[in-house]
């Protein structure tokens, strides 16, 4: 049930209003956020120069030589209490992933952690249909919700310098697919052949805040084979508009 | 150096940050100069120039702040456009009044649109000339300048005095203690060697959370103070990555952006508040004054800039801007 007290509309300075929904990780807040969203994109305000939504807000950025905080707040008061009609609600996903290796070094602690065999948390993450929340932090960089509570795990105490892009990672209660490499205090289950960022490619992200996802287990065959695909800048991956 | 433009619109939904100048207004009055459009891509420098030269004659114009600047050995003025035959060697030295400068050339720099913008994002090897700063021997295309050939020069070159830099309260104002306000308000900042295009860390008194310093990570501004748990502020610039989880207590007016981005090192900053309507109207002024400014601007007649007073009626071709650095600073 929203709260009441929700939305709540701050200022970054005069750059950007933003629309607040609540202030944790929820889907339903989260689905307010991009339904937002997707009602601006689908009626421009004039003025708003480009949103960001992220997991529990809308930053809407706007020209203040061409509007004002205040009509701004307005319209989207407006825009919050009577959206437009429904459009799509984004799409589902079904991404390749491999388990364990040398990209899912933290498999086996995840394990032991919990109590359960590598095949156990397998199961519980791959089975998973999880809601992308935002993309951020880095180009492409997936932040999933809908992680399985028995696998929730605190980040390590330090990061590692280097970890490579298509990571399957785990970090407190959130799930992300990296995009490029770099530090990472996440843990790493495995990886995906899918490349959420790619500069070469059109279009050269693929994923977006709003979309689901759920994963399909393969084995090391199958992702080299889909390594290749990816490498040759082809989506290893499918995809379907939900409703 | 690296090549930049008004930077990438619509991108930082998708983790990719926003980049372009960092100092807007020299960046327009530079294309101005040059009669180059608004939105084209020059080069960006931090404090050090370079040495250039060109396949064929070329409009040019340097600003950003004062800098000691000749062709050939021939002094030229900044905040002026000047014209480089082929053969001579353009020499910018260091700013002396300011961190960032602007070589603008007539028709502006040729290299891919990466996501509707030229401007370069290193980290991501995205964008600009080939993702990445500029080297020496490295060779820029430019686009066939159109328009006139007259000699320009600003009647009134940005000040970058130091004064207030105001601030907004937020959006995570409320995470602060009143003792935290009273530092921010009444206490100076010194600006460290720590800074670059994604941020500036400031020196000062440690601001104290009274909420935690986490928050659900959201989108940050072009001007966000942010403060992690150390308590000491970062602003974030142009290179920022899109979203953070530490708690902002302010955001920079737009109006003091590029008085915040010129402010060198070891130099004070004191915030002042104002609200989002005063803000706004900053903002109208300084958009006013940066438009009369370049409907204002002087053709040079007689000058002790000896390039200007020799500039033919020919129309600039597209040429080839061979950037031959004599000290590249990475403090992009």
């Amino acid at each position: 049930m929203p709260d009441e007290a929700f939305p709540r509309f701050r200022a970054a300075a005069d750059q950007a209003v933003i629309v607040e929904f609540g202030v944790t990780i929820d889907a339903e807040i989260n689905r307010r956020v991009t339904g937002l969203d997707r009602d601006i994109a689908h009626r421009p305000i004039a003025g708003v120069v480009e949103c960001i939504p992220t997991y529990r807000s809308l930053f809407v950025r706007y020209d203040p030589i061409q509007t004002s905080a205040a009509n701004l707040i307005e319209d989207l008061r407006h825009r919050v209490a009577s959206p437009g009609e429904s459009q799509a609600q984004g799409r589902l996903w079904t991404v390749p992933a491999f388990y364990g290796g040398e990209a899912g070094q933290d498999l086996d602690e995840v394990a032991r952690i919990h109590g359960l065999t590598t095949e156990e948390v397998i199961a519980l993450h791959c089975g998973a249909r999880y809601r992308v929340f935002m993309i951020g932090f880095m180009p492409g960089f997936a932040y999933l919700g809908g992680l399985h509570e028995t696998l929730h795990t605190p980040r390590l105490a330090a990061p590692r310098p280097l970890m490579a892009a298509g990571g399957l990672a785990i970090g407190g209660m959130q799930a992300s697919i990296t995009s490029v490499p770099g530090p990472s205090g996440w843990r790493f289950l495995g990886r995906t052949p899918l490349k959420l960022f790619d500069l070469t490619r059109d279009p050269e992200i693929l994923i977006h805040a709003g979309d689901e996802i759920r994963f399909e287990r393969v084995d090391a065959a199958e992702a080299a084979r889909l390594d290749a695909i990816a490498d040759a800048g082809g989506v290893p991956a499918t995809c379907e508009e939900m409703s | 150096m690296t090549v930049q433009d008004a930077g990438r619109v619509g991108a930082q939904r998708f983790g990719i940050p926003g980049s372009g100048v960092m100092d807007g207004e020299s960046y327009l009055l530079a294309n101005a100069l040059v009669g180059a459009d608004a939105g084209a891509a020059v080069l960006e420098f931090a404090v050090f120039g370079g040495r250039f030269s060109v396949d064929a004659a070329v409009r040019i114009a340097v600003t950003g702040g004062s800098c000691p600047i000749d062709v050939d050995g021939r002094p030229v003025a900044p905040w002026t456009s000047f014209r480089l035959d082929p053969g001579s060697m353009l020499s910018i030295g260091p700013l002396s009044d300011a961190v960032y400068g602007y070589l603008a050339i007539a028709g502006g720099i040729d290299v891919p649109l990466f996501m509707g913008s030229r401007s370069t994002h290193g980290r991501s090897l995205m964008g600009g000339f080939n993702g990445r700063a500029l080297r020496p021997d490295d060779v820029l295309s430019l686009y066939p300048a159109s328009g006139g050939d007259t000699a320009l020069g600003v009647g009134h070159p940005p000040k970058r005095a130091q004064g207030m830099i105001r601030i907004v309260a937020g959006p995570q104002d409320d995470y602060f203690s009143s003792e935290a306000w009273d530092l921010l308000l009444g206490q100076p900042f010194t600006v460290t060697s720590q800074r670059d295009r994604m941020g500036m860390i400031l020196e000062g008194p440690a601001l104290d959370h009274v909420k935690g310093f986490n928050i659900v990570s959201d989108a940050v501004a072009f001007g966000s103070i942010q403060v992690p748990g150390s308590g000491k502020p970062t602003i974030l610039l142009a290179d920022r990555q899109t979203t953070g989880g530490y708690p902002k207590i302010a955001t920079v007016i737009t109006s003091d952006l590029c008085r915040l981005v010129q402010t060198q090192l070891g130099d004070a900053i004191q915030f002042e508040l104002v609200s989002v309507e005063e803000a706004e109207g900053l903002a109208r002024k300084s958009r006013s004054r940066l438009d009369e400014t370049i409907d204002g601007l002087v053709p040079l007649r007689s000058t002790p800039d000896l390039s200007a007073k020799r500039l033919l009626s020919l129309n600039l071709v597209d040429g080839v801007v061979d950037a031959s650095e004599n000290k590249s600073s990475q403090a992009q």
